[in-house]
């Protein structure tokens, strides 16, 4: 019944090109798009049940120390009030992804300015978040709290095992012809999904029933089980539609345990959505980082030696530190290499996954490292990067599963025609707009993650199919149904996918690029299950069977599949895990990126002016949904290159601009036309499906390619993002003078 | 204290009993259960709650329930005429307008109200005019072209 497969090797075997139903890979539309558009699609907070109750979150107002008591009666004695929650599984901070376990929990001990440390509940949300800030809270704070990674007081860990060594970098930076040896800044991010976290919790006996805003319910369930101390059968979460994610929906989160506690308590359903602030503050961070890059060069621009090394932040006791140099070991040459990473322990709001961990921040400042040393050396950036693509992965010696940076930065380079660029800064001006192109590569690691599923094809001759996979914006629901449909030979219109409950097999979850091809091999299994049944029914073998348009065609026989299956439904589970392709081959996904700016020359402000980005990212399933994660991701890298920055404040280590007024998301005003070029690309080591994870890869050094952009435009080298007005003018003054 | 409302909503007249603090979009969320209406910020910066309230564009966490008494609000959900989508929803489907959906209510809300007092909007005015509204999904992209498309189909119909 179910089909396994575990990649320990190539799969030869390009099972969707044998298709005939000829919707893979074709820019179909969403089928839940109809919903989304008429504000039907029920989001978390959406299915409040009539009797239920409002919780919302009280926060901790220092940065470290004790909640020692709280005016309960007073608040107790408000209009509405039902509850307030105190309980001792309440959640610091949320859980980080595929944890599968609980979180610290314990709302007492503080450890961040904004930490949840009660729920208030009441009748109505109005009633509950007038108690909620009613609520007066005395602390024992401990004043010595370290909130800054630069401050020297901090406690730095320094990970044996993440770093590493090869060759003498020292001695290659003394005899290079050509070096760059800099620091470079990135500011805390934060993903701000559109959706905040909310969740509704219902209880049934001791079952539980949570609608939740979440992206990988496996380990969801199994993360709230564990907070609540019971067993993870006894939980169901919903999430069929999640309003965007980008890491902040990885792992449970304080609102969903709070909500079931009260849910408990009071024995009716509880909804506790968090405001805006409470995300910002209570959510995952993207740590701020400092990285100190070193590229030595031979006389022709060929390296030698590169060292990337990296300070992040977390809290005391997070396992999770933002993989800055994740993308460094492979991605250029050079025989004298160094990755460091260190991590300082602050008291700020925990540091989680933000839309590409590692590559987001870590590929920028690398790629504006590039670019000095392309100014350095005089040798023009694509053609340095060209130069510089090793054969194989240099640090491991291994080689690669496929590999399209230098087809993208061709491609990338001739369609933005970049030889009309002027490499001497400052060349061009437009009235008073310092014109600059600038460019950067793209990558990220692949990964695969075990992931199950199951599909039905029913008597009607209609397909289902069943994960509890979520579609967080991403185009799941599109894509698992063209894969079940060219594999069946169905019509979209006869396929259905339902996703996002916890009662369906258990899915990947979707983060780190991978759910669609994790999730969309164990549909192609099982599919392949019921191919399997069919053939037996028809008496054929696999080769023999065509389906096509809700018929098999065996030989000369072309059959309606309800004929075949005569009033029985065929059921097949498949299932994937990742296996030895891992580490025989070195699993990636590239691209580059190529920016004009206009600077103004007496403010300093920068206007984007077009961005193209090309990407490999193996087969691309959907062309529609895969181009606009793409978009969706440079956006992102405008945002990072130009105004998004977490403040926090010296004293306390709380963020000071915690909602979209003050930390500056890129709006319309801020995109202009962006084009993206998919690549076609096969690669067997990934998936029976050969296709790659493709929703982080348009960040991945996007913010580079505008700071070089910059660079080019006035001969002034941002090293410390965002590249702000301020950072900018200082320089064009000093040009003037 | 509880105050009594009652306007006419997608049509339909309605009435409650709201808090003077009660938001127009908690009551259309809440009572009335028009959950396409959504709220995205708090601090009015992302439009994801946007509707129209007699004929004007309003961000429906900015204004009480209260102030909305007596008047005519229009939500997504009454965009659609019966089952068959507004020609700017079909163009929002169409054109790939949305991704996760969050921000599309609002999009839609303002799109139709941009078209509808500007026709020939190029696509700068758009996108000035889309001031208002956050998406941290689509980059903007095929929003602004589905509202290009939507005009179109408006001035067709
Ligand atoms: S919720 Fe109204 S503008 Fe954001
Ligand atoms: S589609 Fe997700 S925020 Fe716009």
């Amino acid at each position: 019944m179910t089909s396994h497969i575990k990649m320990d090797e190539r799969v030869e075997r390009d099972r969707l090109a044998e298709m005939v139903q000829a919707v893979i890979g074709k820019p179909l539309d969403r089928p839940e798009g109809a919903l989304k558009v008429s504000g039907a699609a029920p989001y978390a907070m959406d299915r409040l049940p009539a009797n239920a109750c409002h919780g919302v979150l009280v926060r901790a107002t220092v940065s470290n120390g004790t909640l020692r008591d709280m005016d309960v009666d007073a608040v107790q004695a408000l209009p509405g009030i039902r509850a307030i929650i105190a309980d001792d599984r309440l959640l610091r901070n949320p859980a980080q992804g595929m944890a599968g376990e609980a979180p610290i929990q314990g709302p007492k001990d503080i450890a961040y300015f904004g930490q949840p440390i009660a729920l208030v509940v009441a009748e109505t949300f109005e009633q509950a978040r007038h108690g909620a800030q009613a609520l007066k809270l005395r602390f024992e704070a401990d004043g010595t709290a370290i909130v800054a990674p630069d401050d020297p007081k901090a406690d730095i860990e320094t990970p044996e095992d993440e770093q590493d060594s090869t060759g003498d970098l020292d001695a290659a930076m003394q005899t290079a012809r050509h070096t760059v040896d800099a620091h470079y800044t990135t500011p805390g991010h934060v993903s701000a999904a559109m959706e905040p976290h909310a969740s509704i919790a219902e209880w049934n006996g001791d079952r539980l029933t949570l609608y939740g805003s979440y992206q990988m319910l496996r380990f969801n369930r199994a993360e709230l089980a564990d907070a609540l101390g019971i067993e993870e059968k006894q939980v169901r979460i919903l999430a069929p539609y999640v309003g965007g994610g980008f890491g902040s929906k990885l792992g449970i989160g304080p609102e969903a345990v709070a909500a079931a506690l009260a849910a408990k308590a009071l024995g009716v359903p509880v909804a506790v959505a968090m405001s805006r602030q409470q995300v910002f503050e209570s959510v995952m961070r993207r740590s701020e980082t400092d990285q100190h890059i070193r590229l030595a060069a031979d006389e022709q621009g060929r390296l030698i030696g590169i060292g990337h090394e990296a300070l992040v932040s977390n809290l005391p006791g997070e396992e999770f530190s933002e993989p800055v140099t994740q993308a460094t070991p492979f991605l250029y040459q050079g025989d004298h290499r160094v990755i460091g990473h260190r991590i300082a322990r602050v008291h700020r709001t925990c540091a989680g996954s933000v839309r590409a961990p590692g590559e987001a921040v870590g590929l920028t400042a690398l790629e504006i490292a590039l670019d000095e040393l392309a100014a350095a050396s005089g040798i023009d950036p694509v053609k340095l990067r060209l130069i510089n693509i090793p054969q194989k992965d240099p640090s491991q010696d291994i080689p690669f599963s496929s590999h399209m940076l230098a087809e993208a930065l061709e491609e990338g380079a001739k369609r933005f025609d970049w030889d009309r660029r002027r490499s001497e800064p400052g060349a061009v001006r437009d009235g008073e707009w310092l014109i600059g192109m600038g460019m950067a590569s793209a990558a990220r690691v692949n990964m695969l993650i075990e992931s199950k599923a199951r599909v039905t094809l029913n008597a009607n001759g209609t397909g289902t199919v069943e994960t509890d996979m979520t579609d967080i914006g991403t185009g799941t629901y599109t894509v698992l149904s063209q894969i079940a449909g060219e594999m069946l030979g169905l019509p979209m219109d006869s396929v259905e996918t339902l996703l996002g409950d916890t009662a369906y097999p258990p899915a990947s979850g979707s983060g780190g690029s991978f759910g669609a091809a994790s999730n969309g091999t164990a549909v192609l299994l099982a599919c392949e299950e019921i191919r399997q049944q069919l053939c037996e029914r028809l008496d054929c073998d696999m080769q023999g069977l065509t389906l096509k348009d809700g018929h098999a065609i065996v030989g000369n026989r072309r059959i309606a599949l309800p004929e075949i299956l005569d009033g029985s439904r065929l059921v097949g589970e498949g299932h994937v895990e990742p296996g030895k392709a891992e580490e025989t081959v070195r699993q990636a996904t590239y691209g580059s990126y190529f920016a004009e700016v206009a600077v103004n020359a007496i403010t300093g402000e920068t206007r984007l002016r077009r961005m193209l980005g090309v990407f490999a990212a193996g087969r691309i399933l959907n062309p529609k949904t895969a181009r606009s994660q793409c978009l969706g991701g440079m956006t992102f890298g405008i945002g990072m290159a130009l105004t998004e920055e977490l403040i926090h404040d010296p004293r306390d280590g709380h963020i000071v601009n915690r909602d979209f007024a003050e930390y500056h998301l890129p709006v319309n005003a801020d995109v202009p036309q962006i084009d993206v070029v998919l690549l076609d690309e096969r690669d067997a080591w990934a998936n029976p499906l050969q296709a790659k994870g493709i929703g982080e890869l348009g960040i991945c050094g996007a913010a580079a390619s505008i700071v070089n952009a910059i660079y080019n435009a006035t001969g002034i080298r941002i090293r410390d993002l965002p590249a702000t007005l301020d950072k900018i003018i200082d320089g064009l003054q000093s040009r003037t003078d | 204290m509880t105050i009594s409302v009652s306007m006419t909503v997608n049509g339909k007249t309605v009435s409650g009993d709201v808090e003077g603090r009660t938001l127009l979009v908690q009551f259309l969320r809440e009572q009335l259960h028009l959950t396409g209406t959504h709220v995205g910020c708090d601090t009015s910066q992302c439009g994801a709650c946007v509707v129209h309230v007699d004929g004007q564009s309003v961000k429906s966490c900015t204004i009480l329930a209260a102030q909305a008494n007596g008047t005519e609000v229009v939500t997504i959900e009454g965009l659609a005429d019966g089952a068959t989508l507004h020609p700017m929803q079909e163009a929002f489907r169409e054109h790939h307008g949305l991704q996760c959906g969050f921000c599309t209510p609002g999009m839609l809300a303002t799109g139709y109200d941009i078209v509808r007092r500007l026709p020939d909007a190029d696509e700068a005015r758009i996108r000035r005019e889309l001031s208002g509204n956050i998406c941290r999904c689509t980059g903007y992209h095929n929003i602004v072209k589905a509202i290009k498309a939507g005009a179109e189909k408006m001035s067709a119909a």
